[in-house]
């Protein structure tokens, strides 16, 4: 069973600090969802709430319908995954797993049998008398996951817990806990920091700062059509370009900025004009629209792709990303060239979503 | 060691060392190795000691078992030797202090550790103090003072007429216990506080999470993180109570005499001093063995305790 959340305009104060500000969001149930955000944005409290160990200042939070005001985090149909796990360490694993079910006063046999089921899910097998502290960073984060899971919750809340793991086990555990999500129909929320996490894992993603949310859409959205330079800047690279909208019509405009004049596509409101480094293309010549002559300061070779840095005549640092595809010689630097764009893949966007809003 | 050296050079080193030395072998070594070669040997005029008469033997030990009493333990009848008794009740009641010490330091440790915030830690730690700056005595006596039968305790009780005449308090074992418990709880309090404080707020939070009710998570993840500050505040007062001297001789009741009494009047009444050093060793061999078995029972070791 997988249940839904709705937050209908939820605040949530400190004193008078405001760190969750009129959020609304539908989940939907068997949803994975991430809040995306910097630190300090409340993506935590947001998640906190959900739980139940803080309560909303001001609206609704409901789980598959229910108004869940006012109950416990025990009564609650959430399992949390704790940013530091907080397995218990001084029960052997299976105990941890099983802790869920013998709370809920299910027999032995029974909570030995699951444990062993959740661990084998877990890909986790022969484990279930080791001590948590006989297991590496991976393990125990499969055992949070399995000791979440075997109260079968509605809900799992997810509070970065891959953030303590090495590179390399992070990347496998993102693969290990989407497809865990789609084996269970669990619906999966997740707080994480890290972009690259919530675009690969997620369905959608919702991007905060400063207690708002400032978008909520699926990962490609997010990174193609960012609503805001908040969610642009915040999600991946960009050159961005300050200056004033002129002839706006269809969805295009001109933009004056320092560098020229610009083309690019105007979604919404005026702000600043954004492109991402790999819309960026490196020629010789000038070319008819959005060219920018520059001298190149730093070629860094990256492998699968080649960071290119450029000062304007300005002074105005350009970065872009070229494939390391073998069609173009690598460029040195100290050369002068042009960096030119499309305009459909630049946006004019406004800063980020204030209060208000 | 080097590091003691290099941080204090030669000459200072050397005297904090020897200092220690001085203390542990000279003070305390060297007089209990005196006293316990002592206990094995006669009570004797002066110019009798070193004459045939003093010979080693386990006489002053044998003493305890004279003087056979009815013992009567919650109602079950039987004969036993007085010092054995007071011996037995002595363990016992040090057991019942330290079991009231943790009830009482328990839920207290809890609310500091997790439940109040920082900023007034420092306020309830200073009340927690103030206490201890008045000397045991002084403290011993407020108690004889609040249990006497014309007291502030029976006047209270009569006042709002829970009691209709006074209760004679100072009776038995229990004022003994009231002041014992009240001068050592804070050495239960400040090791249970410490491991309290140590565990990780996350693990209540997820027992919570999980469903788990308050007491279970107190049960399961709580009091078994606390175990070895348990145990080391549980050695603590218990092997302070057990040796007090001074609370029992200030509040003892005459029905509630303590062994460390017993020990005094040989020592300093009777002037034996090789059978009150033989009765002193046997209350630190049979207080080393019931904190041992305590432990045993507890799953704990020492140095869990030593943390």
């Amino acid at each position: 069973m997988s249940a839904g959340i709705d937050l209908d305009n939820v605040c949530c104060d400190f004193g008078k600090f405001r760190a969750v500000d009129h959020v609304n969001v539908n989940i939907q149930p068997g949803e994975f969802f991430s809040f995306l955000g910097p630190s300090g944005c409340g993506k935590t409290t947001i998640l906190r709430m959900i739980s139940g160990f803080t309560e909303p200042t001001e609206g609704v939070i409901r789980i598959g319908g229910k108004d869940v005001r006012g109950q416990r985090p025990n009564q609650r149909p959430t399992a949390l995954i704790f940013q530091n796990l907080a397995l218990f360490p001084l029960m052997p694993i299976w105990e941890n797993i099983a802790f869920g079910l013998e709370v809920r006063g299910v027999d032995k046999a029974k909570r030995r049998a699951r444990a062993e089921e959740l661990l084998a899910l877990v890909d986790l097998h022969d484990s279930a008398d080791k001590m948590v502290s006989q297991l590496s960073g991976g393990q125990k984060q499969r055992v949070a996951i399995a000791r979440a899971l075997a109260v079968e919750p509605a809900v799992m809340l997810l509070d970065e817990p891959l953030s303590a793991l090495d590179l390399k086990l992070r990347q496998h555990m993102r693969a290990e806990l989407r497809a865990i999500q789609k084996r269970t129909g669990v619906t999966f929320i997740y707080i994480t920091h890290d972009q690259g996490e919530a675009l690969a894992m997620s369905d959608r993603v919702g991007v905060m700062s400063q207690g708002r949310l400032q978008q909520v859409a699926n990962p490609r959205d997010i990174y193609n059509n960012p609503v805001n330079g908040f969610v642009a800047s915040f999600v991946g690279e960009n050159n961005i370009f300050t200056g004033d909208v002129q002839n706006a019509a269809d969805g295009m405009a001109s933009f004056a900025s320092p560098t020229g004049t610009l083309r690019a596509r105007l979604p919404g409101a005026a702000g600043k004009l954004y492109v991402r480094p790999e819309h960026m293309v490196l020629q010789s010549t000038p070319g008819a629209e959005n060219s920018v002559a520059v001298t190149l300061t730093e070629v860094a070779f990256e492998g699968n792709f080649i960071s290119v840095h450029g000062v304007t005549e300005a002074g105005k640092t350009m970065v872009a990303e070229l494939r390391n595809d073998g069609s173009a010689a690598i460029p040195s630097a100290g050369a002068k060239m042009h960096m030119a764009f499309d305009a459909r893949n630049a946006a004019i966007l406004p800063d980020s979503a204030t209060a208000g809003a | 060691m080097n590091d003691l050296l290099r941080r204090y050079g030669k000459g200072l080193t050397w005297t904090f060392i020897s200092l220690t030395f001085f203390w542990l072998i000279i003070l305390v070594i060297l007089p209990d190795f005196k006293l316990l070669e002592s206990s094995f040997r006669p009570y004797l005029p002066v110019n009798e000691i070193g004459g045939p008469k003093d010979v080693y033997s386990l006489n002053n030990y044998m003493q305890i078992f004279g003087n056979q009493v009815d013992f009567n333990f919650f109602g079950l009848h039987f004969p036993l030797a007085a010092r054995i008794k007071v011996f037995v009740l002595t363990i016992f009641y040090s057991g019942v202090v330290t079991l009231i010490t943790f009830v009482l330091a328990y839920p207290l440790s809890f609310y500091l550790a997790k439940v109040v915030s920082p900023k007034s830690l420092p306020t309830l730690f200073l009340l927690l103090f103030v206490p201890l700056w008045v000397s045991e005595v002084l403290r011993s006596f407020a108690w004889y003072i609040i249990l006497t039968l014309k007291g502030p305790l029976n006047v209270f009780l009569m006042t709002i007429g829970v009691i209709s005449e006074e209760i004679r308090w100072i009776d038995g074992y229990s004022p003994v216990v009231v002041t014992l418990v009240y001068a050592y709880v804070l050495f239960m309090l400040f090791p249970l506080y410490n491991a309290m404080q140590s565990l990780d707020s996350n693990q209540i939070e997820a027992a919570d999470d999980l469903g788990a009710p308050w007491w279970r998570t107190h049960w399961r993840v709580i009091l078994p993180h606390c175990k070895p500050g348990i145990a080391s505040g549980a050695v603590m007062v218990f092997m302070l109570s057990a040796g007090s001297l001074l609370v029992p001789a200030i509040i003892n009741s005459t029905t509630g005499n303590w062994f460390t009494q017993t020990i005094q009047g040989i020592m300093l009444e009777g002037q034996d001093w090789n059978a009150g050093a033989a009765f002193a060793f046997m209350l630190l061999l049979f207080c080393t063995i019931a904190v041992s078995v305590a432990m045993r029972v507890f799953r704990v070791s020492l140095s869990d305790i030593a943390k």
